[in-house]
């Protein structure tokens, strides 16, 4: 920057007030590299309320789901606290236990986080204002652990309670010399507070009778993951708290994710008999993960769809690496922002209304994209001449079929669920689960291809007609009930033509039939069969008994079952088609799972070899593109050293290896390799040499040797 | 027997009163008033009392300083987790607030000593003050200097003051390298049958008579004598059972009297306790929730360690896998196991001589990192990238306690672990990936 002053020094320039209002916000990271700038904007839009929603339906069904555990927890507080007042002979006589709570949450530790906010708040609400968590990555030690637990009960009351802030002011002090923080200090700051509620002081607001009602309200102490606790503290901390639980009622809740024997792993007899344990077990995150994705996948309110390939990653990721629904939702988040941002299109991946208004504003380039869809193509391909080139050509024309076309893919997703689901409900049950145990699983294979195709479709099919009556007829009642909670007008067809089917099922039941001398007559060459021994005999009989059987006359039960399944076969057919065969899918179908795969799952070894061994990978320079497997001799030091390097054996010897990098160095510089000067190392070469190899070793890939001084021991496996 | 607690200086009303209150251990009462001496005489500088778990140490010094209203602080030393508090504590009982207040922000000891001499100028001792340290073994974790300075305190401060350290640990355990103060050495020996049969009956319930309790306290020490002389832990067993063994008499079937027909009763109920609630595989809350249920209902609650099932992401049990048979397998038959084309190799002449023992009675065996990585990914059935959440996921079975990590946590290059689980937990992962572990197992070879 040019300042006007003639003399030299340094200048201060400050920052203009404008340019500091410039930090990006959302949106401008967002329009940034984004394709498309014009739509950018609603795009933005579409996508932050898509989001919202997804994030307040997590949070709902979070709640709901963590609803019954919580619940029960927290009568576990309430009534320990109660118990503890009452004094009979057999409470005397106890020995005073610590009341805890060992809540099994599973293995996924980046979920509970979210339980364990809740479980405070609604410990606060509603039992007891005196809540802390610790966790175990802030205790290292005993004293610590001891002023985190002081700090928090004391402070939260101290924030809430705004009369209390002269006793903030006399405790502070006490806290903040943290070294003599015991938990007598607790006991007297407990017995001033309760003191205080129960002679009731007047100008109370907040919801301060709950508290008076039971003037000891616990002391909980929460401990978020238990396994990382240090025993040796905790077992300390447990030994003085039980020196004061008759003048302090606590109260523990230890979050465990493995098994509740870590309890007796880490507490010997003499500490964990202090403790009155009960176990409060969580929903498992498979459990979890089903409902969300049937709350949030498998529906049609929300118009943002994943294809096959990303729905998959991302399950796998759940299932091989961290069973963590918190992930799984961040995944759904990345994708949602990567399909706003990349495809211009996605402006009609809304609501249907706000959808058939947007594609009233496609702009011109807009539509061009449409008509290179592939999806829309295939549409095109099969239209007549005459509309083909209208489609081709006519901007409004476009338009006009465009907004059918959205109608007709809204149509789909509801009539594609409750299809999908009555499909499920069929199959679910039947012996080795041919098409999967979980609608995710039918889901997937429903995504990929047309699903009556699949062999594994076939013989649940087969399956369902061995069903006995009474399985069929309740399983088409579930039916009955999913299919009744959808408006569209196709399911309610469906639904007048399956509660017919039932109805005749029904009335089979009444009129008795023949079946029994049919029976009778297929009975009696199993019973000659268990007579005979013979093989040749037997395959006869089983034979005859085929014949027989194909002869036979269809009973009314199994004219009305094959009606029936032939009813769900043609439903499943009409409406269970991928998704690729909609045209228009691209706008709602988020389909690239390699972006989704390496956001998620990143291979930091994998990129630094791709880096090392094919420089132009990443820095696209011309010179470095070389053939398979070499490198070319104008790449960076570092990459001929590694090149090299992966030619020796365990250990490398140095000298070596400088020679024979100087030799591509050389040769690179196009020096003549006959000349006098070939194969000496000047300084330069080397300290290029060795910084390369220290690179390596900062890397990784090797380290030094005691073995022998001058050579270095290679770290990765392959050289020997 | 109270004509045994006969001192010159203390009251003697006030001597009768402790009697009382120190059931079966009048003798240990009787040895310590003697070695305390009248109040105002100087007494030995420290004594180290010692005994097992609930052996009535604290109790006694608690009665004596209460009822005899002697001058004491009593000091828990799990509780200071700094010596600042210990003697913070002990000023503040002695002395007042304001001697407290008078340390330093850390103080070291001679601060402590300094603080003391003052303030004990000022008030001089007209008794003796008693310093009474509970869980005094923890006193060796702290500053080598503590505890000999406290035990001979008293030439330190020129105060009338004894030490009385309580521990679990007899003395050789405690004695410092560059030797120190002897201390007075008194031990409690442990509760005889008969004396936890008297010391229990006393707490009789108000609704029923002395001898029905003491025959239900006979009953009881029957069946746990053999486990546990913690007397804490019996009055508490005790507590629970006794409305079990009221129910026939309440039911009117049996009179107070019939006790062979309250033994048959209870007894089974009672081995049941020794099993669950004494190990608190059942908590205390539920074990008598149970006794008010059916018996058929109760068989439904499971103990603590009966939950051991641990689902495991998929990758997570194959790394667990291949952890356990790096820990139990030598690194040489990786070979065998692992390689195609291996050969046959012999169990017998393949092997040194320590090898042959079995490797799970020895227990698990350090690993390198590359070690675990090879295997899992020859174990893994299909083809895994090695991407940051298979590292992660190692990282997470080290929280979770699966695996223990052996070297420093600084150390980056070659970490090294072990497997800590056990057999059958493994065989447990194993069967839900239809992995056979014990065909990969050198020890089942």
């Amino acid at each position: 920057m040019a300042t006007s002053s003639v003399s030299k020094g340094c200048f201060v320039f400050k920052p203009s007030a404008k340019k500091k209002k410039k930090t990006l916000s959302l949106e401008s990271y967002f329009v940034q590299g984004c394709e498309d700038a014009e739509s950018s904007e609603t795009r933005f839009r579409l996508c932050q309320e898509l989001w919202d929603k997804i994030k307040t339906d997590t949070e709902v069904l979070q709640d709901e789901l963590n609803r019954k555990i919580l619940d029960s927890l927290l009568d576990f507080t309430r009534k320990c606290s109660s118990t503890r007042q009452n004094i009979d002979w057999a409470s005397q006589m106890r020995a005073s236990e610590i009341p805890t709570a060992a809540l099994m949450l599973g293995v996924n530790i980046p979920d509970h986080d979210m339980t364990f906010q809740s479980l405070s708040d609604m410990l606060k609400q509603s039992v007891s204002p005196h809540v802390a968590s610790v966790q175990a990555k802030e205790c290292g030690a005993l004293k610590h652990l001891m002023k985190k637990v002081l700090e928090r009960l004391m402070d939260t009351v101290v924030v809430v309670d705004d009369e209390d802030e002269e006793e903030n002011v006399e405790t502070s002090p006490r806290v903040h010399r943290s070294v003599h923080c015991s938990l007598g200090i607790l006991c007297d700051w407990y017995a001033a507070r309760t003191k205080k509620s129960a002679t009731g002081t007047p100008g109370k607001k907040r919801s301060s009778q709950v508290r008076d009602e039971q003037q000891q309200p616990p002391v909980v102490i929460i401990f978020k993951d238990l396994e990382a606790f240090n025993p040796r503290v905790l077992q300390d901390f447990i030994l003085i708290c039980s020196q004061y639980i008759d003048r302090l009622p606590l109260t523990f809740i230890f979050g465990i994710a493995t098994s509740p024997s870590t309890i007796q792993h880490m507490l010997p007899h003499s500490v964990s008999s202090l403790l009155c344990i009960e176990l409060f077990q969580s929903l498992s995150c498979t459990q979890h993960l089903a409902t969300v994705i049937d709350k949030l996948i498998l529906t049609s309110h929300i118009a943002f769809k994943l294809n096959g390939k990303v729905m998959q990653v991302l399950i796998g990721v759940f299932l091989y690496h961290d069973f963590s629904v918190r992930n799984f939702i961040k995944g759904l988040q990345l994708a949602l922002l990567e399909h706003f941002h990349s495809q211009p299109l996605s402006v009609l991946c809304c609501k249907k209304k706000k959808a058939l208004f947007n594609v009233t504003q496609l702009s011109k380039p807009n539509l061009d994209r449409i008509r290179q869809l592939p999806s829309f193509k295939r549409y095109v391909e099969k239209q007549e001449a005459q509309e083909q080139v209208n489609l081709m050509t006519d901007d409004s024309h476009l338009k006009e079929v465009c907004q059918q076309l959205i109608k007709d893919l809204h149509k789909y997703h509801k009539n594609y669920y409750p299809i999908l689901r009555c499909l499920h409900t069929l199959t679910s049950s039947l012996p080795r689960y041919p098409l999967g145990k979980q609608i995710r699983e039918l889901h997937l294979i429903c995504l990929a291809n047309n699903v009556w195709e699949n062999e594994d479709y076939q013989s649940a099919m087969k399956l369902v007609k061995m069903l006995a009556k009474g399985e069929l007829v309740s399983l088409l009642q579930k039916c009955v009930e999913i299919l009744q909670l959808s408006k569209s007008k196709k399911m309610k067809n469906a639904l007048v033509q399956l509660e017919e089917l039932l109805a005749r099922f029904k009335q089979l039941d009444t009129a008795t039939e023949m079946t029994p001398t049919v029976e009778a007559s297929i009975a009696s060459p199993i019973k000659n069969l268990r007579k005979k021994t013979d093989l040749f005999q037997l395959q006869k009989t089983l034979l005859e008994m085929n014949e027989s059987r194909r002869a036979k006359r269809l009973s009314p039960f199994e004219n009305l079952r094959n009606e029936a399944l032939e009813f769900i076969d043609n439903l499943v057919k009409s409406h269970l088609s991928p998704p690729e065969s909609q045209p228009l899918y691209e706008v709602c179908y988020y389909s690239s799972s390699t972006t989704v795969r390496r956001h998620l799952n990143a291979t930091p070894r994998t990129s630094i070899q791709a880096a090392l061994s094919n420089p132009y990978h990443y820095l696209q320079n011309d010179s470095l593109k070389s053939e398979d497997g070499t490198v070319s001799n104008a790449a960076p030091d570092i990459c001929i050293a590694y090149k090299l390097h992966l030619e020796c054996g365990r250990l490398i010897n140095l000298y070596d290896w400088l020679e024979a990098y100087s030799t591509v160095v050389l040769a690179a510089e196009g020096n003549d390799p006959d000349s006098e000067h070939f194969g000496k190392v000047d300084e330069v070469k080397h300290a290029r040499f060795i910084r390369a190899v220290s690179e390596l070793e900062f890397l990784g890939f090797i380290k030094s040797t005691k073995q022998k001084t001058d050579h270095v021991a290679r770290l990765t496996w392959g050289g020997c | 027997m109270t004509a045994l607690l006969q001192h010159p200086g203390y009251d003697e009303e006030r001597l009768k009163g402790v009697a009382e209150k120190l059931p079966c251990r009048e003798v240990q009462a009787e040895m310590l008033l003697s070695l305390m001496g009248q109040p105002h005489q100087y007494s030995y500088p420290s004594i180290l009392i010692y005994g097992h778990r609930a052996s009535g140490k604290s109790h006694v010094m608690h009665v004596l300083m209460k009822e005899l209203e002697l001058p004491h602080a009593t000091v828990s030393c799990v509780e200071c987790v700094s010596i600042a508090l210990l003697f913070e504590q002990v000023l503040l009982s002695f002395f007042g607030c304001d001697a407290a207040s008078l340390l330093p922000r850390s103080p070291s000891l001679s601060d402590f000593v300094r603080v003391y001499r003052q303030q004990c100028s000022q008030s001089p001792a007209k008794q003796t003050r008693y310093i009474v340290m509970e869980k005094a073994e923890l006193l060796r974790d702290t500053d080598a200097s503590l505890l000999s300075a406290l035990l001979r305190l008293q030439e330190l401060v020129g105060d009338n003051v004894t030490v009385i350290l309580l521990s679990e640990i007899a003395w050789d355990k405690f004695r410092p390298n560059t030797g120190c103060f002897e201390p007075l050495l008194l031990h409690f020996p442990d509760y005889s049958k008969s004396e936890l049969q008297q010391i229990l009956s006393q707490n009789v319930h108000p609704s029923y008579s002395a001898g029905f309790y003491s025959a239900y306290i006979n009953i009881l020490l029957g069946v746990f004598y053999s486990v546990c002389r913690d007397l804490r832990e019996l009055r508490h067993l005790a507590a629970l059972n006794f409305s079990k063994f009221c129910e026939p008499l309440a039911e009117g079937k049996v009179k107070e009297t019939d006790t062979h027909k309250l033994w048959k009763h209870i007894e089974p109920h009672l081995k049941k306790a020794m099993q669950t609630v004494y190990l608190r595989e059942v908590s205390s809350l539920q074990w008598e929730q149970m006794q008010q249920m059916e018996e058929k209902e109760a068989g439904a609650l499971r103990g603590l360690s009966a939950h051991t099932h641990v689902e495991l992401p998929y990758y997570s049990k194959f790394l667990l896998i291949a952890a356990y048979l790096a820990s139990y397998n030598p690194a040489r038959t990786d070979k065998r196991f692992f390689l195609k084309h291996h050969g046959k190799i012999r169990k017998t002449n393949f092997l040194k001589k320590n090898e042959k023992t079995s490797n799970h009675l020895l227990g698990p065996k350090p690993f390198p990192l590359d070690r675990l990585l090879a295997i899992f990914y020859s174990v893994v059935d299909s083809r895994v990238a090695p991407t940051a959440s298979i590292f992660s996921q190692i990282s997470s079975l080290v929280t979770l306690q699966l695996l223990a990590q052996v070297s420093h946590d600084d150390q980056l290059d070659a970490p090294k672990y072990k497997c800590a689980v056990s057999l059958d937990f493994i065989c447990a992962i194993s069967r839900t990936v239809n992995f056979d572990i014990v065909k990969y197992l050198y020890d089942f070879l």
